[in-house]
């Protein structure tokens, strides 16, 4: 015992010197404990009082000190095959994340592809056709009516708030006091009263309208600006954040940077904070449009239902107040003129001069071209849909808006003024013939522009439409907008269409430097693609992908991160992960359970596509032996789902064995098992269409909807049926429907209600034996 | 001859195939090109063991200037690799015998710390990183032992999936 308390502080450091010059050598990894055993030298049986098992393991280092050639030989084996075996655990990671998001990613095109469909369908179909009415209301245009009218509409004094109301009465003007009682409120699940949502949101709205399209910050004051990612209505991570790093106020600024809501069940609250911080703090609290802060996408994604179902009532008037809001969120943050923070990223064409300039409010949804590049060149004409607004007219009984001339008309002056050639009008009346079969999305805009450039250039004597998009000073906005919101980063110089998305651009490294050097930044932070560690640099670091929801696909997939950033603009970055049980899993065994959750994702799409599959794999097998071989099937599975995996490395896991590299397909279809639905459908094939686009339904289902009843009559139902059918092109017979709809009618009342519906078809996968 | 030519041609394209599906899962961009960081996963993946020191061998074969791995040149040196058989497997026995070599006690388990000596030393030792996730898999919690028997079980019944 004695000896050990002699040994001098110098003896230390002596000691630790020597290791530095180990580290220098580049032993960095030296473990501390080898550290200690060295400087002591002490002999195992001294250990006594005290020190216990640490001195007893450090006594036992001494003695394998100079490790023998047999035992290194074997530490170098045991090197080699741990690698490999975390190897194959990286790729069925990367596999199964490749999984999730070709998911998410198709699901995007898809709806893209939907509402362009919708869009083709208004320009298109004849005034009468009663499918145009049930959708039209979607495409309202509503800027020529003045926002004082609306903000009566939107106004809260008339609802009262009853005795049983046990959530937070907030008072105005908004103070951090109020806002840090929202979030507590919101942490203890309460739900904000419709009043004092429409209040809150009235008030931010009105700050709203006064922001610029690019927020300009500085850090001066020594102050750390915070900047977060997607949110999508993860509650708990921004919890977290505010836990971790404080409460916005002017002294910790913070930048949000799109995409709050869809996909997780809060995106309400999470909106109601930040814009009730925004409303104390509006130098403390910047916020960026995401691709997500858009009524269309919202109505796939999830946000839409939750507000309806949090809001039965007033959800409707809600929803509308934020189909505004979003458009009135500013676009961009420069920070201290040298770090751009945009959700999606750039595109070679990207110029904040015109992105500062522009009417950000027109493109409600970035989706939709802007209204005046379609609209024919003489006169004030509206929106073809403005004649259907009947929620609009019971609501603003004033005569301000100009009245159009009615849809005929409007179809005439098309007419008139397609010069451009016989050729065009013939398509129009054959798509007219064939009631809007769908085109690719290509197309569309081709065939959408087509008529309105014909219409702007009608003094221009060889219109020949030979520039399929026209570049109008409005569409170019546009392009600039949708770039912003939309494009991903690729490891390729250049710039290309955005096809995975379908909107915006795939934009390289030398993009980024020449649009980083034209603007004089240094630094582009983005969000919108999640990423495993939360964050993940690329580009040379000049662009820093971030992303603020952990467990985005599933528990244990991916942490969380947010920035902080000084005056010297370094970012320093703070992780987390949600959820309570995925930190004490392995990294295997939370590998695993992702896998798992991605491959039944994946099953569904399967099973969706059931007679497809089995179609192409016949294709392969003209003399129907039952077989195929692995690449055919893996060309027939990618020909069919179109999902960009690699089917030949998941093939194991999907359960699929082979013989000789021949694989049985009618056995492994039969093994894709599933729970039955409740209700015998005797027609398969519309099983399997609903189950494939099940999204797509209900998306339309709610489009449809215009009360937000969240039931629909069966007349409505048939229609929205023909509605997909035609987007589809398949044929469905009205027989089938009608049966259909008989039979999900659960409390025969003649009516349907869209959450039962998509409950009763929803695939529960079982689990499938390994 | 024709048969057995055919049947080389097939194995070859066997082979292409695997390594075509192993670089696709990395290629984020799908534009035939990975980040070099990720060429340890897809040699290992594809079944080869390489040291460190023999991945750096591949790397330097077919980087591009630009940080880059493309398929074309990527193509050739793997399938050479696989076709030759190098970078053999290790066999499970050999493996196990390995961590028996380490419990000089044969006390039938490690010690974490006594692992992360061994790992952490020599020419190419773990990461700390790397040692925090072998350590998570391999330490039985209620024990804070590493049985490995148990553990090489476990590495090598994965790798069958």
């Amino acid at each position: 015992m004695h000896k050990i308390l002699s040994f001098t502080v110098r003896d230390i450091v002596t000691q630790y010197m020597n290791i530095s010059i180990y580290m220098k050598m580049g032993y960095m990894n030296i473990n501390l404990n080898v550290v200690f055993a060295l400087a002591f030298k002490i002999p195992p049986h001294v250990m006594g009082c005290g020190m216990g098992k640490a001195a007893a393991s450090l006594g036992k280092k001494r003695e394998r000190e100079h490790i023998s050639v047999p035992a290194m030989r074997a530490a170098l084996l045991i090197q080699r095959w741990y690698r490999q075996y975390a190897a194959r655990l990286e790729m069925r990671r990367r596999c199964t994340w490749n999984i999730f998001q070709s998911i998410e990613y198709a699901g995007e095109q898809d709806q893209i592809k939907l509402y362009n469909f919708f869009g083709y369908l208004m320009e298109h179909f004849t005034p009468a056709s009663s499918e145009r009415s049930l959708i039209s209301h979607i495409f309202r245009e509503n800027d020529v009516v003045h926002d004082t009218e609306w903000e009566r509409y939107f106004c809260y004094k008339s609802i009262e708030v009853s005795h049983g109301y046990h959530g937070p009465h907030l008072t105005f003007p908004m103070t951090f006091c109020e806002a840090s009682k929202l979030v507590e409120a919101f942490k203890h699940k309460q739900l904000l009263h419709s009043r004092y949502v429409l209040q809150l949101l009235g008030e931010a709205w009105k700050l709203l309208r006064i922001l610029p399209n690019i927020n300009h910050v500085s850090t001066c004051h020594s102050k750390e600006i915070t900047i977060c990612g997607d949110l999508h209505g993860q509650l708990e991570d921004l919890l977290l954040v505010f836990y971790k790093n404080g409460l916005p106020s002017s002294e910790k600024p913070y930048v949000f940077n799109g995409d709050f809501v869809d996909r997780g069940k809060s995106s309400m609250e999470i909106l109601l904070i930040l814009f009730a911080f925004l409303l104390v703090y509006p130098n403390g609290v910047h916020l960026n449009r995401g691709n997500h802060e858009d009524h269309i996408v919202n109505l796939r994604y999830g946000f839409t239902k939750e507000v309806l179902g949090k809001y039965r009532v007033h959800g409707k008037k809600i929803l509308k107040l934020l189909q505004k809001m979003f458009s009135w969120l500013p676009l961009a943050t420069v920070i201290d003129g040298k770090v751009l923070v945009v959700h999606g990223g750039i595109s070679d064409t990207t110029d904040l001069n015109v992105i500062a300039r522009m009417e950000r409010h027109k493109y409600v949804s970035a989706l939709r071209p802007p209204k005046s590049s379609r609209r024919s060149a003489g006169g004030n004409r509206r929106a073809p849909c403005c004649t259907e607004g009947g929620e609009e007219r019971n609501h603003h009984g004033t005569g301000a808006r100009a009245r159009a001339p009615g849809p005929g008309s409007r179809h005439a002056a098309h007419r008139r003024s397609l010069h451009s050639g016989s050729a065009v009008e013939e398509e129009l009346r054959q798509r007219r013939q064939q009631a809007g079969l769908s085109q690719s999305l290509q197309e569309l805009r081709r065939l959408v522009s087509s008529s309105s450039s014909s219409d702007e250039d009608d003094d221009d004597a060889d219109d020949g439409n030979s520039d399929p998009q026209p570049r109008t000073p409005e569409r170019d906005e546009w392009k600039q907008m949708v770039d912003l919101l939309w494009s991903d980063p690729m490891a390729q110089d250049g710039c290309q269409p955005n096809q995975v998305r379908g909107g915006g651009c795939y934009w390289g490294p030398d993009v980024t430097e020449e649009v980083l050097g034209r603007h004089h930044l240094q630094l582009l932070i983005r969000s919108h693609e999640c990423k495993q560690d939360g964050y993940e640099f690329c580009h040379n670091r000049r662009v820093l992908t971030l992303f603020s929801a952990s467990n985005y696909y599933e528990v244990g997939s991916n942490r969380g991160a947010y920035v902080r950033m000084g005056p010297d603009l370094v970012p320093h970055f703070i992780q987390y992960q949600s959820s309570q049980t995925c930190r004490t899993l392995t990294l295997r065994q939370s590998i695993g359970r992702t896998e798992r959750s991605a491959l039944g994702a994946l099953r569904e799409q399967l099973f969706a596509h059931k007679s497809d599959l089995l179609g192409a794999f016949q294709h392969y097998d003209p003399d129907n032996t039952g077989v195929i071989s692995l690449k055919h099937w893996a060309s027939a599975m990618e020909g069919v789902l179109k999902l960009g995996l690699p089917w030949r490395v998941l093939r194991s896991q999907l359960g699929t064995s082979t013989q000789d590299g021949m694989l049985d397909y009618r056995e492994w279809i039969q093994d894709l098992v599933f729970s039955e639905p409740k209700h015998e459908l005797s027609n398969a094939s519309i099983l399997e269409t609903m189950y494939r686009n099940h999204s797509n339904l209900e998306t339309i289902f709610r489009i449809i909807d215009t009360d937000h009843s969240g039931s629909l009559s069966f007349e409505e139902f048939r229609q929205t049926w023909k509605l997909l059918s035609a987007h589809l092109k398949t044929e469905v017979d009205d027989d089938a429907i009608a049966d259909l709809a008989l039979s999900i009618d659960f409390n025969k009342d003649g009516s349907i209600d869209i959450n039962e519906f998509m409950e009763a078809f929803r695939l529960v996968a079982l689990a499938v034996p390994s | 001859m024709a048969d057995d030519r055919e049947r080389a041609e097939i194995l070859v394209t066997g082979v292409h195939k695997r390594i075509n599906d192993a670089f696709q899962v990395f290629d984020h961009d799908l534009n035939k090109t990975v980040d070099v960081r990720e060429i340890g996963a897809i040699v290992r993946s594809l079944g080869c063991f390489p040291t460190e020191a023999e991945l750096l061998d591949i790397i330097d074969e077919v980087e591009e200037p630009n940080g880059f791995i493309c398929f074309e040149r990527f193509l050739p040196t793997m399938s050479k690799i696989l076709m030759e058989n190098k970078f053999r497997p290790i066999p499970e026995d050999t493996l196990l015998t390995a961590f028996e070599v380490l419990d000089q006690q044969k006390k039938g388990h490690l010690e974490p710390n006594e692992l992360t000596e061994y790992m952490r030393q020599g020419d190419e030792p773990f990461t700390q990183l790397e040692m925090e996730e072998m350590l998570s898999s391999a330490v039985e919690p209620d024990s804070n032992l590493i049985y490995y028997k148990d553990f090489v079980n476990m590495m090598v019944l994965d790798g069958e999936r």
